[in-house]
C-alpha cells in the first residue's frame, strides 16, 4: 500500500482499506450463498422420485407441472427449508457467543445451552409423553432457562467470558447427567425416539417448523444488525468498549440473550443438530479474514453445513437414513480436538 | 483542530472500591487543562483505581468525578466519550485485525445506531494514523507489529475518538526502552500540539519527571504531594511514598530531578574505580555543581 500512500489522501487510503476489507467479504457471502442455494437445489431433486435440478429450479419459481410441484413444495421443500434456517440460526448464534467470549469453544453446544434445551424435551418426551409442538416449547423453555442460571452463576461485579465458559461446560455436564437419568427411566421405545431427537433429525419436518423459526429470524433481525456494531467494540475488551462509551452489561447481555434464542428455536425444531454452531463461525471468519464476528458469512456457513450433512445423511448410505446430527458430530469432532491440542500447545486457553 | 471548549476534570471526595476494600478514602483533585499529568506510586497505592474513576470505568461509593463541572455519571456515556478518551493497561485485539480497522473502532462514539461511514471519519482515522506515524502499516494485522508499533496504534484508536482529554494506564509497561520513550515522546508531541490534556499512570519516576508537567503522589489512596516535579519528586516524599531511600540528583539531559536508589548494596568489589567514564563523570559533576548529593556523607 506504500504507492497508495504516496498519490493519494490519507483519507482516501483509509477508504480503500475499509473497500478492500469489505470487498471480500462480499465475494464469500456471494459466493456462499450460491453454494447453499445448489446444495438445496440438489437435495429438493434427489429421494424416490428423482426430479432433474432444472425442473427443481423451475418448480420454484413457480413453473413446473402439477407432479414435480407437489414433491417439491409439498413434500421436500419444508425439510429442505427447515435444515437452511437451522443452520442459520445455528451459525449466527455461534458467531455471537464466540465474540461474546472471545473464545472459540464459547458457542451453544459446548457451553450447556442446548444441553439444556435437550434435557428439557426428553423430560417432555420421556415423563410427560408429549409429541411435537409441546417437546419444541419445553426445550426453548429449557435452553432460556440454562442461559438464565449461566449468566446468574458467573455474575460476579459484570460477566468475565472465561467464567461464562466454564459455569456453562459445568452447567451442560449437569443437564447431560439429567437427560441420562430420565432415559434409563424410561420405556424402550420411548427412548428411542427421545434418542432420534437428540441426535438432531430433520427427518418428517413441516412448515410449522419451518414458520416459526422464520418468525423467530424475521423478529431477531433488526436487533442483531444493531447489536453486531457492538460486538465490534466488545472484541476490544470490556474497559476499551466502556472507553468507546458503550454500555458494556446491557449490551453482552442483550447479545447473549439473542444467541440464546437462536440456539434454542433451531434445537426446537430439529433437535441438538451438534457442532454447526461451533464450526460454522470460524471457518466463515477464516473465508472472510475478518477480525470481526462474519454474521452473514457464519449464517450462510451454518446453512451450508446443515444442508450438506442432511444430504450426505439422506442419500449417500442408499436405504439407511441417518439423523443429520450424526453427520456434523463426524465434521464438528475433529474440529474440537484440533483446536484443543492447539489451545493446549499454546498454553493459552483459547 | 483548535479546541474551543477547554474541558475540564476534576475529582471532589472520592471513595472508590471493590467489594468490600475500600481503596481510595477521600480523594479530591483537580487535573491541569491542557498539561500532561503523571500518577506515580508504588504497586496498590491506587493509581490505577484513581485513572479508573476518572475515566468513569468505576462508580466511586462517595464523592464525584466531575467533567467540565457536572457528575460525570449523570452525563451519558457516549457523550463522556466523545470528551475523554482512555486507553486501559491491557486492550485485547481480534485475531488479524488491521490497523486501519482497530483504528476505525474509535469512531463508535461519533457514529449512529447502524455504523454509516462519512468523509469526516475517515479524515479522522486518517490524521489520528499520521499523528502516531502509523499510516503506512494501515493494511497490517496487528498481531504482526512491535509492542511499539501496536501501542502507538492503540493510542492511535484513542485519538481516532478526537477528545480533548486523554487517560492512559501503563502505557510504557510492556515496551523495552526504546519503544517506552518512543511513546512517551509522542504523548508529548500530542499534547503541545493540540493542548490535549493528558493524565498517564506511569512506574518510572524519572520518565515522570521528564515528561510530566504536573505529577501526583500517591500513598495508601492518598494523594502524598502533587506539583510540579521539582515540587514533587524529592528525597523525603520518595522515602515516604515509596519506602525507599534515594538521592535526588538533576537529569544531566533534561536537568529534571533523577531519582538514584541507594538500596542495601551500594557498593561493588568486582568494580574498578572508572574516573574515565563519561555518564558517571557528568552525573558526578551535575551533582557537585547542584550540591545535591554529596558522595562524602556515605
Amino acid at each position: 500500500m506504500a504507492s497508495l500512500t504516496a498519490e493519494h489522501s490519507p483519507a482516501q487510503v483509509i477508504a480503500h482499506a475499509r473497500a478492500v476489507r469489505q470487498a471480500r467479504n462480499v465475494v464469500v457471502v456471494v459466493v456462499l450463498a450460491v453454494l447453499v442455494f445448489v446444495v438445496f437445489c440438489v437435495s429438493l431433486s434427489l429421494g424416490d422420485f428423482k426430479i432433474p435440478v432444472i425442473d427443481v429450479v423451475k418448480t420454484l419459481f413457480g413453473g413446473g407441472d402439477k407432479a414435480t410441484e407437489f414433491i417439491v413444495n409439498r413434500l421436500r421443500l419444508p425439510r429442505a427449508l427447515t435444515g437452511i434456517l437451522v443452520g442459520v440460526a445455528l451459525g449466527m448464534s455461534g458467531a455471537i457467543f464466540q465474540s461474546v467470549a472471545r473464545n472459540p469453544l464459547a458457542s451453544p453446544d459446548i457451553i450447556g445451552v442446548t444441553y439444556g434445551a435437550s434435557a428439557f424435551a426428553v423430560f417432555a418426551i420421556v415423563t410427560l409423553g408429549l409429541t411435537g409442538t409441546a417437546v419444541s416449547a419445553l426445550a426453548i423453555a429449557g435452553a432460556l432457562l440454562t442461559a438464565f442460571t449461566m449468566y446468574l452463576l458467573a455474575w460476579r461485579r459484570g460477566v468475565s467470558s472465561y467464567r461464562l465458559i466454564l459455569v456453562g461446560i459445568g452447567i451442560g455436564a449437569i443437564a447431560t447427567s439429567v437427560t441420562s437419568y430420565l432415559l434409563t427411566k424410561a420405556r424402550v421405545e420411548i427412548a428411542q425416539q427421545a434418542l432420534i431427537w437428540l441426535t438432531g433429525s430433520l427427518n418428517g419436518r413441516d412448515w410449522s417448523h419451518v414458520r416459526s423459526l422464520a418468525i423467530t429470524l424475521v423478529v431477531l433481525a433488526p436487533v442483531i444488525v444493531m447489536l453486531v456494531h457492538r460486538l465490534r467494540i466488545l472484541q476490544l475488551g470490556d474497559e476499551t468498549a466502556y472507553g468507546l462509551g458503550m454500555r458494556v452489561e446491557g449490551s453482552r447481555l442483550g447479545l447473549i440473550v439473542i444467541a440464546v434464542l437462536l440456539a434454542a428455536v433451531a434445537t426446537a425444531a430439529a433437535g441438538p443438530v451438534g457442532f454447526v454452531a461451533f464450526v460454522a463461525p470460524p471457518i466463515a471468519r477464516w473465508l472472510t479474514r475478518s477480525p470481526g464476528p462474519a454474521m452473514l458469512a457464519s449464517a450462510l456457513m451454518g446453512a451450508l453445513v446443515v444442508a450438506l450433512s442432511d444430504l450426505v445423511a439422506q442419500h449417500a448410505l442408499g436405504e439407511t437414513q441417518l439423523p443429520v446430527g450424526v453427520v456434523t458430530g463426524v465434521i464438528g469432532a475433529p474440529y474440537l480436538m484440533f483446536l484443543l491440542a492447539r489451545t493446549n500447545r499454546i498454553g493459552s486457553g483459547g | 483542530m483548535e479546541a474551543e471548549v477547554q474541558h475540564s476534570l476534576s475529582a471532589e471526595n472520592l471513595a472508590v472500591g471493590y467489594d468490600q476494600r475500600e481503596i481510595i478514602h477521600d480523594l479530591s483533585v483537580r487535573i491541569p487543562t491542557g498539561k500532561i499529568t503523571v500518577i506515580v506510586g508504588a504497586n496498590a497505592c491506587g493509581k490505577s483505581t484513581l485513572l479508573k474513576t476518572l475515566a468513569r470505568l468505576l462508580k466511586p461509593s462517595r464523592g464525584t468525578v466531575l467533567l467540565d463541572g457536572k457528575s460525570i455519571q449523570s452525563i451519558p456515556t457516549r457523550a463522556v466519550a466523545t470528551k475523554l478518551g482512555l486507553l486501559p493497561q491491557s486492550p485485547t485485539a481480534p485475531e488479524g485485525i488491521t490497523v486501519a480497522d482497530l483504528v476505525g473502532r474509535g469512531r463508535y462514539p461519533r457514529q449512529g445506531w447502524i455504523r454509516q461511514w462519512t468523509k469526516g471519519d475517515d479524515e479522522a482515522i486518517a490524521d489520528a494514523m499520521q499523528s502516531t506515524d502509523v499510516l503506512e502499516i494501515a493494511d497490517r494485522p496487528i498481531d504482526e507489529l512491535s509492542g511499539g508499533q501496536r501501542q502507538r496504534v492503540w493510542i492511535a484508536m484513542a485519538l481516532a475518538q478526537e477528545t480533548d482529554i486523554l487517560l492512559l494506564d501503563e502505557p510504557t509497561t510492556f515496551l523495552d526502552l526504546t519503544h517506552q520513550f518512543e511513546v512517551l515522546d509522542l504523548l508529548v508531541d500530542l499534547n503541545k500540539r493540540d493542548e490535549r490534556t493528558i493524565v498517564l499512570v506511569l512506574h518510572d519516576l524519572n520518565q515522570a519527571c521528564r515528561f510530566g508537567d504536573h505529577l501526583i503522589a500517591m500513598k495508601d489512596g492518598a494523594i502524598v504531594a502533587e506539583g510540579n516535579p521539582r515540587q514533587v519528586i524529592t528525597e523525603q516524599v520518595v522515602q515516604d511514598v515509596f519506602g525507599l531511600a534515594v538521592k535526588v540528583i538533576p537529569d544531566p539531559v533534561a536537568g529534571t530531578p533523577m531519582v538514584v536508589p541507594v538500596g542495601r548494596h551500594t557498593t561493588r568489589d568486582d568494580q574498578i574505580p572508572t574516573p574515565d567514564n563519561p555518564a558517571a563523570k557528568a552525573l558526578a559533576a551535575s551533582a557537585a555543581a547542584n550540591g545535591i548529593c554529596r558522595p562524602a556523607d556515605r
